[in-house]
């Protein structure tokens, strides 16, 4: 179904209690529901006595990539699972590409990789794909064409005639997102996506997840790798014992500007002069003081880190840094750009406290 | 109805990769082999020695005694083949990649019910034909009416597979083995207090019996079919190892049709409000 171009079902003109100017109203309503895929409210889940998800309340625009983090047990699976229709809620709404969760019709137009990618391993990958192929409605050359495409996808198209019961683990996750992406959805739901991967994989994975959003398909994402959403969302939303702590812009976060850790075997009163004008902020960052971000640990052979600065500056003036750091006669190390600390935000927003779940 | 023919390939590919249909078919014809070996020397023995009874009598029980067998199994391979479907999806999660498709959740119960009642149907019919026509060949006796009795034997597959099915919806595969072992016990041994109980007349045995035939209707069908395949000589004395006393009514088959239909649905309607 081409996306935006038709009316959802179940929003009927004479269901809205249109005024007067019904029309203009009805339009502007219809263009903003085609532009949401995943729109909860209030969502609550309780097993007995157990709460998973205490309250879900959030939006999801169309064409996003929506990173849902949380620590183990807290209620992201179950969330997942509510909005394809595999749990039931308690209480509240969710609607998913205008249509309440678990329509069954809508779900042709939904792919998901289960946290628990078991599949029925006594089909090859073929035959595997073949079977959701025909679930979906898709006819056998169209289903031919896309399984040789998706399974070129995941790196598995030299394994298309072989069992699953003979695929490692890895092979598995990787199969369970080609099933997932197979009839091309317009949202795909990957419930930690990449548990099973290599850093292969892992990288397989992010190119994937920015093709398909490139081809306007909305990714909800859950994971607890924060590295990984880091690098791929747009948004993200933070959970903790069923509740959305915060929802973050990536891009906002960011700002537009960048951190940089500079690493010089000295910080002169020279370098610092021809710096100021480039960098909004610095600060002088200890010896041994190594970034969480940094990847390398230490720079000459020795363990002792060189001097170095940590610098707010914007991506132009990355080149100026490195030559004015030069021109100040200094010896450069490294000018490392330090990813935004999604980490250091993960633990203040939901709490340094491990729940051990 | 697309979906529900997929689902019930699926059933049968699993059955077939499996091995499941490999084993079956042979072992089948192992039995069916011995069963022809001993009719065949029963007919020498007796074209030898000259018989004690009526020859009627003698290999319509040799008959009857195969498709007893023959009914047994049919439960048994019910039971053991289905009891895995749904609950073991669910325990390995192999149901939410399904589920997540546009299929309906009864088209899942649906697809898995008609996938198995095709195999064991089939399979069921296969051994019971194979029993009647090896006694035809070999000793001529064929029974007053082969098709009902064997009708009334599938008929208990499908009884079998879906209560199953329904019960498979809410426990574990080890809970519903036991549950599903245990009913056909109660069936088993309330269908013999019956019939025993009629020869001294006691009510009480009889509603004992017919309580278990209302819980799992497999004994009363048996009994019924072995009505249909016993010479009218003993069905007239109501004596015999396979049916004592006065047997079943039509009724039973009525009841097993609605009980099938019922658990279906229920199955259907239970699977579609679980959490997965």
């Amino acid at each position: 179904m081409p996306a935006g171009s038709h009316l959802p079902h179940g929003l009927k003109p004479s269901a809205l209690q249109l005024p007067r100017e019904g029309r203009r109203v009805w339009q502007s309503e219809s263009a903003q529901l085609s532009e949401i895929a995943i729109e909860t409210h209030e969502l609550r889940k309780e097993y007995g006595a157990k709460v998973a998800v205490a309250d879900l309340t959030l939006t999801v625009p169309r064409g996003e990539i929506f990173g849902f983090l949380g620590p183990n047990g807290a209620g992201k699976s179950t969330s997942v699972k509510m909005l394809l229709g595999l749990v039931h809620p308690t209480s509240g709404t969710s609607m998913v590409l205008g249509h309440p969760a678990g329509h069954v019709p809508t779900l042709a137009r939904i792919g998901f990789l289960p946290e628990h990618f078991r599949f029925h391993e006594w089909l090859t990958a073929t035959e595997f794909l073949d079977l959701h192929g025909r679930l979906c409605g898709m006819d056998p050359a169209h289903r031919r064409k896309r399984i040789s495409e998706v399974l070129e996808l995941v790196g598995l198209a030299e394994h298309a005639h072989r069992r699953l019961s003979g695929f490692s683990k890895g092979m598995l996750q990787r199969i369970g997102l080609a099933q997932a992406l197979l009839h091309a959805p317009e949202l795909a739901f990957f419930d930690e996506p990449t548990s099973a991967l290599d850093p292969f994989g892992r990288r397989l994975v992010r190119t994937i997840i920015q093709e398909i959003k490139a081809q306007g398909t909305t990714v909800f994402l859950n994971s607890h790798l924060l590295s990984e959403v880091e690098v791929t969302c747009d948004r993200v939303a933070f959970i903790r014992d069923g509740v959305v702590l915060q929802t973050l812009e990536l891009h906002e976060m960011a700002g537009g500007h960048r951190t940089v850790e500079l690493r010089v075997d000295a910080v002169t009163p020279a370098l610092l002069d021809r710096l100021t004008p480039l960098v909004e902020e610095w600060r002088l960052l200890e010896a041994d003081e190594s970034s969480p971000f940094g990847g390398q640990t230490s720079y000459p052979a020795d363990a002792q880190l060189p001097a170095g600065l940590e610098l707010v500056t914007c991506d132009d003036h990355l080149p100026l840094i490195a030559r004015e750091t030069l021109a100040a006669g200094a010896r450069l190390y490294a000018l490392t750009p330090r990813r935004t600390s999604l980490e250091q935000l993960f633990l203040d927003i939901v709490g340094m406290e491990d729940s051990g779940q | 109805m697309n979906a529900i023919m997929n689902l019930a390939w699926l059933t049968f590919h699993e059955a077939r990769r499996r091995s499941m249909v490999l084993v079956a078919l042979v072992l089948g014809a192992a039995f069916l082999l011995l069963f022809g070996i001993g009719m065949n020397l029963i007919v020498n023995s007796r074209q030898t020695t000259g018989g004690l009874l009526n020859g009627e009598i003698i290999f319509s029980m040799l008959t009857v005694a195969g498709l007893y067998v023959v009914h047994f199994l049919a439960i048994m391979l019910a039971i053991v083949a289905t009891v895995d479907a749904v609950s073991g999806e669910i325990s390995s999660h192999t149901i939410q990649s399904l589920v997540t498709r546009p299929v309906y959740r009864w088209q899942v119960i649906a697809g898995k019910w008609l996938g198995y009642i095709i195999m064991l149907v089939l399979y069921t019919a296969l051994l019971s034909v194979g029993i009647l026509l090896e006694s035809w060949l070999i000793a001529g006796y064929v029974p007053p009416q082969p098709a009902q009795g064997i009708a009334l034997i599938v008929l208990q597959v499908a009884v079998v597979v879906s209560l199953s099915l329904y019960i498979g919806t809410y426990v574990s595969t080890l809970t519903n083995g036991v549950i599903l072992f245990m009913l056909y016990g109660l069936a088993f041994i309330g269908s013999w207090v019956e019939q025993i109980g009629t020869l001294y007349q006691s009510p009480a045995t009889t509603q004992i019996g017919v309580i278990s035939s209302l819980l799992l209707p497999v004994e009363a069908l048996w009994r019924l079919a072995a009505v249909s395949l016993q010479p009218p000589l003993l069905n007239n004395i109501n004596f015999s190892p396979f049916n004592l006393g006065s047997p079943p009514t039509g009724a039973t088959i009525v009841y097993a049709v609605i009980y099938i239909g019922l658990l279906l649905v229920l199955a259907m309607r239970a699977f579609t409000v679980r959490d997965l």
